[in-house]
């Protein structure tokens, strides 16, 4: 059997804000259709790590590779058109938006003509059918997102990133703040998603349990720096305590 | 056709639900009260270009403060914009300068001080509640310099004159026309949506690639250049540009007037028709009160009080209606 080919790849990044150092040279690897799962606690640089790989923020040293091509991503607008697409922590979803716009939000549809009117009809017929294609369920397409539920509000906010035909989806605490029932519809949809083929995710989240349930391969991350990484078959959540609690007592001693 | 009862419960409930229906209804009771206790409020052409006078004003900068409300802004230097735009097409015009180009000359000038608004508040991170008070003081203070605190008679072209608001119902067209265009720039375009976005959530629209500052520079922009025009448009009617014209209480009538209508000075959601409908509210309650003759110092208390009645009325006639709909 080949190996799925790589879509992302990093190498030594680097970045400091003022005299903190959020990552002290980080690599990785990520294959077609595969899900790595990134561990680590809070100012552990995950989620500066996942600013520069959308292109939020740049790395000061550190080269990154997109389909094997070197990629200096200048803007959010610069990694999505290479396929790149962040589902944010804090959920990009504009509230009092109603869900269609929000799937569409800066991709709208616009009528022909000088005049680019937005093309509600289509949009609204195109989020419908999309989210019957993944597999959400809401009442529908024409509520605000504010009437939804936190599990739907992160499920629109994942099919909003499908919907720009992200091939690489980077997923920051996609299961904050929900509820077990909640966290299991969207577990399922990443993997129905991943089923699907020609996506690969990138998937930063505390909870070790659900991590390993869901991930392909994990990283660990401790004050900028990567340490440890294993498939998750050949790991445990009692394995991953013990080397964050030895990396603990090393600080704490420090 | 025959209504059944059950259907004519979900027609009011659809109609309640409808964003703007309560300000609506607000608006239909005044004008029935005031038909009632002034025979000639609506019914004639020259009380209903008097009660239109009173509303074009209002809805023309309460579509601009709107946009700007949607995004958690607010500019208050709206009505001093008013007043010196009026006094560029003047001096332009005095120059030399034929009234055309010399009244793009104070729209230009209008525009010039909606983008230090945006541009100082946006990009330079300043409040715009203080920006737009630094610059109040600054354009009235200019107004009355070059004006020499004096009024002045408006340039002598009759054609213009009348388009410009000298003929009856011109102000109103003006006013019912931008009210269209807003409406659809806020609902059917990229730039309205994108809007609503940042001011639901600046970090997610800019997140999603949307460029956040130069939509609220822009929309300071387009507040100015909609003061501006509406000082010329009431310097023509009223046939003298006057550097006290506009100031802080149409100001105040527009950003009350979208308050009224359904816009939360929060931010996140806005509606230019309901603004209108609160421009009209308020242009009815001064009409009417003036016709039936109140007295000028008890006038503001009661429409003080009417102002804030109507507001409570809508804000609780909608929630009522949400919760009612019960979905």
């Amino acid at each position: 059997m080949t190996e799925p080919r790589e879509t992302l790849r990093a190498e030594n990044i680097a970045k400091s804000f003022g005299p903190v150092a959020a990552l002290r040279g980080v690599s990785l690897s990520l294959r077609e259709g595969e899900i790595l799962g990134i561990l680590g606690d809070n100012g552990a640089g995950k989620s500066t790590l996942i600013k520069i790989l959308t292109g939020f923020q740049t790395q000061d040293s550190g080269r990154l590779f997109v389909d094997g091509n070197e990629a200096r991503l200048r803007s959010v607008d610069h990694a999505r058109s290479l396929g790149i697409e962040c589902v944010y922590q804090d959920l990009a979803l504009a509230n009092t938006l109603s869900v269609y716009h929000n799937l569409f939000l800066n991709r709208e549809i616009l009528h022909g003509g000088p005049i680019r009117i937005l093309n509600n009809g289509a949009m609204r017929k195109r989020a419908a059918e999309l989210l019957d294609e993944i597999g959400v369920h809401i009442p529908s397409v024409d509520l605000p997102v504010e009437r939804l539920s936190g599990g739907q509000r992160q499920a629109i906010a994942v099919a909003r990133a499908v919907n720009s035909d992200a091939r690489i989806l980077l997923l920051d605490e996609p299961l904050a703040a929900m509820g077990a029932r909640e966290g299991g519809l969207i577990i399922d949809l990443i993997q129905r998603l991943k089923g699907k083929g020609g996506i690969s995710f990138v998937i930063i989240m505390h909870n070790y349990v659900q991590m390993l349930e869901i991930a392909d391969r994990i990283m660990l991350m401790q004050r900028g720096r990567v340490t440890y990484e294993s498939h998750s078959q050949a790991t445990s959540v009692a394995e991953l305590m013990e080397i964050v609690r030895r990396e603990y007592r090393e600080m704490r001693s420090a | 056709m025959t209504v059944r009862s059950g259907d004519r419960g979900r027609l009011l409930g659809r109609f309640l639900r409808w964003k703007e229906a309560s300000i609506l209804l607000v608006a239909l009771i005044l004008v029935g009260y005031f038909e009632y206790a002034n025979q000639d409020f609506l019914l004639t052409g020259a009380s209903l270009q008097n009660l239109s006078q009173f509303i074009a004003p209002v809805a023309i900068i309460t579509c601009g403060e709107i946009m700007l409300m949607i995004g958690g802004e607010i500019d208050l230097s709206a009505g001093m914009v008013f007043a010196l735009a009026p006094f560029i097409l003047y001096f332009a015009n005095d120059a030399g300068l034929p009234v055309l180009p010399a009244a793009l000359l104070g729209l230009i000038a209008a525009g010039l001080v909606g983008l230090v608004n945006g541009v100082v508040t946006v990009l330079l991170r300043v409040p715009s509640f203080v920006t737009t008070l630094g610059t109040l003081f600054l354009v009235n203070g200019l107004t009355l310099t070059i004006s020499a605190g004096t009024p002045v008679s408006p340039p002598d072209a009759p054609i213009f004159a009348a388009v410009m608001g000298n003929w009856g119902y011109s102000e109103i067209s003006w006013a019912v026309g931008l009210v269209v265009v807003m409406h659809i720039v806020l609902r059917h375009t990229r730039w309205g949506l994108h809007t609503i976005a940042a001011g639901a959530n600046p970090v997610g629209a800019r997140e999603a690639g949307i460029h956040v500052n130069r939509l609220k520079i822009g929309n300071f922009v387009v507040m100015g250049v909609l003061a501006g025009l509406t000082g010329i448009l009431e310097g023509f009617r009223i046939s003298s540009f006057d550097p006290q014209a506009g100031g802080n209480q149409i100001m105040f009538l527009a950003v009350a007037a979208g308050v009224i209508g359904g816009t939360p000075l929060a931010g996140g959601s806005g509606t230019v028709i309901g603004g209108l409908i609160g421009a009209t509210v308020l242009g009815v309650l001064s009409d009417g009160f003036t016709l039936i003759g109140i007295n000028a110092f008890t006038f503001n208390i009661i429409l003080g009080a009417a102002i804030l009645a109507a507001m409570l009325f809508n804000i609780h006639i909608a929630r009522l209606a949400r919760g009612g709909a019960g979905d």
